[in-house]
């Protein structure tokens, strides 16, 4: 069981830090990208990493009060990753 | 105690293979050297990484939480719908943008439409050009 417990922490610590980094290089990506494009990009990746790091945050605390989070969390990136990009096509969002 | 045990090494492999993905595709976002590159490495992050993810989370709360929660696969539902519409649209901005190689052009009509300049503003183009 110590064994057993010892690598669900362990696990947990490395998921963490993996995907902190991730997000930090997403960060990196969004303030060097030479094009509006690759913003997107990166602030799309930055949504996603951030649903990651909620449900790692539920799965550590043992609750299930995250899920609603990460949801609208996901309805809202992919929302504003269509309203970005439309703006760059058409100069307006809602026509 | 069984189940437990079980269900740990479980939660712990799918938490390293979520986080695996994520890390490879934030690397590739960072280091590929074309915008329409770049577009190819973060979807891992969206179906593999966060599915992953979502999948430790569904055996986790099925052992040690309260029953099944099948919550976790609305998200996942979500997103795998919604990556290729993004990723559509974020690759039209790159085309629209010419930040890459335009490509070829199309065999029935003049050029691409993200290229092409609508019908009410031709008049305008043409006068400012001349």
């Amino acid at each position: 069981m110590s064994l057993a417990s010892n690598l669900m922490d362990i696990a947990l610590i490395i998921a963490f830090v993996a995907v902190a980094l991730a997000q930090i290089m997403a960060m990196i990506r969004l303030v060097i990208g030479p094009d509006t494009g690759d913003r997107i990009l990166a602030l799309d990746t930055m949504v996603v990493n951030a649903i990651g790091l909620i449900i790692l945050l539920g799965i550590a605390q043992g609750t299930r009060i995250y899920f609603e989070a990460s949801m609208i969390i996901a309805m809202l990136g992919f929302v504003s990753t269509v309203a970005y990009a439309r703006f760059v096509l058409r100069g307006d969002i809602i026509e | 105690m069984m189940l437990e045990m079980i269900a740990t090494f479980f939660v712990a492999f799918w938490l390293l293979v979520g986080a695996i993905f994520s890390l490879v595709g934030s690397i590739g976002l960072l280091k590929f050297n074309d915008s329409m590159t770049r577009l190819h490495a973060p979807t891992k992050v969206g179906t593999v990484g966060v599915g992953a993810l979502l999948v430790a989370s569904m055996i986790h709360s099925y052992a040690f939480g309260d029953g099944w929660s099948i919550h976790e696969l609305l998200i996942m539902a979500f997103l795998f719908v919604t990556a290729p519409i993004s990723a559509n649209f974020i690759a039209k901005v790159v085309i629209h943008k010419k930040s890459c190689e335009t490509p070829p052009p199309p065999t029935k009509d003049e050029t691409w439409s993200t290229l092409d300049i609508p019908e009410a503003d031709r008049e305008y183009t043409k006068t400012e050009k001349a």
